[in-house]
């Protein structure tokens, strides 16, 4: 399954499914990060890591460790 | 009875800004999610029966983050009247997801869409009378900045709050996100919940119990106007395992877990009401505010745009203008005077020829009285070339920066003589400085010698001091506020947020270390915004390493009289702080108190928004006048203290006045703690009792100083005379890394709410200050010759043995998860 750090800049998905458990996946999900939202990714920052994400509309950036979290497709 | 209104909303929306528009307040503003850290009160400007509290910002009412839980708490706890939740028009539909929360806990909600401008500037439109339908509740298109619509939003908040009924049912009736399964799981669950609990409330407890809150118990037992919810905590247990069978069904059914499912139908129901409320103009087109993210984030120019950065906040605020204004605030306002136009250079050139000539004749005429020969005589001249009488003056070559030896012979002393002093009113228009007004006004009246040398050495020495830095955080400040206000902070922390992961500190770590620089008090409480405890408690601990705008004052003190103003003594004591955060990070996070895995890292970047003079100007004066504030009331009482414990102490004939400062009250205790600070080269009661004074405040490091070296003429010199350079250096990393001043301890020990977390805080940054200050001296002191090896040489080789072993030691007991949830579940209030 692919996930949201695999993903190149530029490229728009939609997110399948959340894992992850309790606080930091109800983080997600209150960010607007549920499942069928598409998410665009804008950039990483210079050193790799966190990623910028457009989502519903405004900017986001998570690690890429909660971006593994995010099944997309 | 008085209403409250509350402000609830997300972060960055601007709820502050209109609590300002609202209660005629000044508080402060940023461009950063999270300026608002605790709820803050006021009373509306027209109205003062209005009370209106200002809520941190928040994306959601869940039990996870502190902030969320202290505005829950509030909102459900103190039950206001009525809610002003402000929206975001520029992003409507992650901002209506709290919407959807707030409209459901029982209370009446008017909605306010702030940032109007920014959404028909983008060729936006949101159909308002539409919106409204949707939501249940009144909506009005405000802003605040420009304090458009904020009449009509505070009758709204009124109406519908007197009219509760009406608005509650309307808004129960509107907000159903619900699918027809969820609904009915719901209307189970509440069938459930005891009958003492209000209509209004039910729905609210039902998701609650559906979404098995962590803090449910908390929930249900809160106490609500005075009296007790009806609940027991037995009887939440019994609710629980009762509700049990229908949360299970309903995660089956959709395959999800129930927090999930009430989300998911959140977000559902917000997408369906967008689609008919907001037309977008330009959807996907790039916008300004994009563009300039383009550059200022891209990836090869980041880092050097934000060295850049620093490097002129700090090079504008400390080296330039910062010190150019600090010095005509010193040796101007509060010194001698100042020129306000014409030839200062020719007017100092000749002051300084008038300034050696009396040094070579006082020089000249001590060596005289030595030899029994009396200057006043007629002969005196005569009688000192036959004794073959010379003297000789230590002076300080500026160009050279070292100090000069001069010899005075009879021919050099006559020349002296003939050196007039200059009248700088001769040299343009000299305004005269504070001292010397305040020194001429206190002869004209004849005032007592105890109170012109209270007013003098005591008050104008010690708050002119301090004032006189006043311009050079002016200029700091200015730049901060325009850091914030652009949007600019939240990006640095995007591109630091890696290097700063290395140090086992979050990105968002840096911001709270950025505000540090201006005032540490701000600073440890922007901690706040960071999720996980144990980087809240780090960030909290370290924040204070940082140079805050009153050590200023300390650093220009230092480069100033001893360093003779070199350039990298303000650079390095920055570099000092960071440095020390940093390797705190790395030691700290492999102690057993730290371990843990690193926290989550999701932060919204807002807009950049362009600033606007007043609210800059606004956010520049607020922090200045606290700072003005303190050097009127805690500094000018220290200041008297000091003078007083300063000038008076026991002799032999009792208590009074001493001539000799080192008879004094401060002396006998400073000298108690001295030997403390022995190894460190600074063991002199003075700089013990100056270290003392700096917990009040550090700037009062200055001012004591200044009065206890003040009374030998240039206390720059006396001061420079007194230290060693090693020893000088170390006193200043002393002073910066040590514990804060009480007003930061008191934001440290607020923050911790742990009496043992805040004492550990304290003891280890004194600890920390101690050990460098220690290196500093025995090392640097060791290489230029001003130490010889002592057995502290060794204690100081064997701790920083240790240090760097635990710096580079392998970190222990790191789990494998990337994130687990009781690292971020936060602690209660």
């Amino acid at each position: 399954m692919k996930t949201l750090d695999t993903v190149k800049t530029g490229e728009t998905v939609s997110v399948s499914k959340l894992s992850g458990d309790g606080a930091i996946k109800r983080r997600l999900m209150d960010m607007g990060i549920t499942k069928g939202t598409s998410i665009f990714v804008r950039k990483l920052a210079p050193l790799g890591d966190p990623v910028e994400v457009t989502v519903r509309g405004y900017e986001l950036s998570l690690r890429r460790a909660e971006a593994k979290l995010i099944q997309v497709a | 009875m008085a209403t409250t209104i509350a402000l609830a909303g997300n972060p960055n929306t601007g709820k502050t800004t209109l609590f300002n528009a609202l209660t005629g307040t000044n508080r402060f503003v940023g461009n950063w999610p999270g300026v608002t850290v605790e709820k803050k009160q006021g009373r509306l400007k027209n109205d003062r029966n209005v009370q209106v509290v200002d809520l941190p910002g928040i994306y959601s009412l869940s039990p996870y983050t502190l902030e969320e839980v202290i505005a829950r708490n509030y909102l459900l706890m103190e039950q206001p009247d009525v809610i002003i939740n402000i929206v975001d028009g520029s992003n409507l539909e992650r901002n209506l997801y709290l919407t959807t929360q707030l409209l459901e806990i029982g209370i009446p909600v008017v909605t306010a869409i702030n940032m109007m401008d920014t959404v028909r500037k983008n060729g936006d439109k949101i159909t308002v009378t539409e919106l409204e339908k949707q939501l249940g509740c009144k909506v009005i298109e405000i802003s605040a900045l420009k304090n458009e619509g904020i009449d009509e939003l505070v009758r709204a908040a009124i109406s519908a709050q007197a009219d509760k009924h009406s608005s509650l049912k309307r808004q129960a009736g509107a907000n159903r996100y619900a699918s027809k399964e969820l609904e009915s799981s719901l209307c189970g669950i509440e069938a459930l919940l005891p009958t003492g609990i209000a209509a209004e409330r039910r729905r609210f407890l039902a998701v609650k119990v559906f979404e098995r809150d962590e803090k449910l118990e908390e929930l249900l037992t809160l106490k609500t106007d005075g009296k007790a919810e009806a609940v027991s905590a037995p009887a939440v247990a019994g609710l629980q395992e009762s509700a049990s069978p229908i949360i299970e069904a309903a995660e089956k059914a959709s395959d999800d877990d129930s927090e999930s499912i009430i989300i998911n139908a959140r977000y559902g129901h917000i997408s369906d009401i967008i689609g008919g409320v907001l037309t977008q103009k330009n959807a996907g087109k790039e916008s300004t505010s994009d563009k300039i993210d383009k550059v200022v984030t891209n990836r090869i120019l980041a880092l050097p745009i934000f060295a850049v950065v620093m490097f002129l906040v700090y090079f504008l605020a400390v080296t330039t203008v910062g010190s150019i204004v600090t010095d005509w605030a010193n040796d101007g306002v509060f010194g001698d005077g100042w020129f306000l136009t014409g030839e200062p250079e020719e007017y100092s050139e000749v002051a300084g020829e008038f300034e050696e000539a009396s040094m070579a004749i006082e020089a000249y005429e001590a060596a005289a009285a030595e030899d029994g020969l009396d200057p006043e005589s007629a002969g005196f001249t005569e009688d000192a070339i036959d004794a073959n009488l010379t003297a000789s003056y230590e002076t300080y070559d500026d160009e050279a920066g070292t100090n000069e030896i001069i010899e005075v012979d009879a021919a050099a002393y006559e020349e002296a003589l003939a050196v007039e002093e200059p009248n700088p009113s001769d040299y343009g228009i000299w305004i005269v400085g504070v001292p010397v007004l305040i020194g001429g006004l206190l002869e004209a009246i004849a005032a007592a010698d105890w109170v012109q040398g209270l007013v003098l050495d005591g008050i104008v020495a010690g708050v002119g001091a301090v004032l006189g830095f006043v311009p050079q955080m002016l200029v700091l400040f200015l730049l901060l506020a325009l850091l914030e206000q652009c949007g600019y902070m939240a990006r640095i922390a995007f591109i630091l947020d890696r290097v700063f992961r290395r140090f086992g500190l979050s990105g968002k770590s840096f911001i709270p270390i950025l505000i540090g620089t201006g005032c540490g008090v701000p600073g440890i409480m922007a901690s706040r915004t960071i999720e996980n405890q144990n980087d809240r408690r780090m960030t909290v601990m370290t924040t204070t390493f940082i140079p805050c705008g009153a050590k200023l004052p300390v650093i220009a003190l230092f480069a100033g009289a001893i360093f003779a103003g070199a350039w990298w003594v303000a650079p390095s004591a920055y570099f000092l702080g960071i440095a020390t955060i940093l390797c705190t990070g790395i030691v700290l996070k492999k102690t057993r108190f730290f371990t843990g895995d690193a926290a989550p890292f999701l932060m919204e970047l807002p807009a950049y928004h362009l600033p606007t003079a007043p609210m800059v100007l606004r956010s520049m004066w607020e922090r200045a006048r606290s700072f003005i504030k303190r050097a009127g009331t805690i500094i000018l009482l220290a200041a008297i203290i000091v003078w007083f414990i300063s000038g008076y102490g026991f002799t032999d004939g009792g208590f009074g006045a001493v001539e000799d400062s080192a008879n004094s009250i401060l002396a006998v205790l400073g000298s108690g703690i001295a030997w403390i600070f022995a190894p460190l080269g600074f063991g002199t009661w003075e700089a013990a009792a100056a270290s003392v004074t700096g917990l009040i405040a550090k700037e009062n490091l200055v001012s004591t100083f200044s009065i206890l070296y003040g009374s030998e003429g240039s206390w720059y010199t006396a001061m420079q005379m007194s230290f060693g350079l090693a020893a000088a250096y170390a006193l200043m990393a002393f002073n910066l890394l040590c514990a804060p001043c009480f007003a930061a301890m008191g934001a440290i020990r607020r923050e911790m709410n742990n009496p043992r977390w805040t004492a550990a805080a304290i003891a280890y940054q004194c600890g920390v200050a101690w050990l460098v200050a220690l290196w500093i001296y025995q090392f640097a002191g060791l290489l230029i010759g001003e130490v010889a090896v002592n057995p502290f040489t060794f204690i100081a080789l064997a701790t920083f043995a240790a240090f760097i072993y635990l710096l580079v030691r392998p970190a222990k007991n790191r789990s494998k998860s990337t994130v687990s949830a009781g690292n971020v579940a936060a602690e209660t209030v």
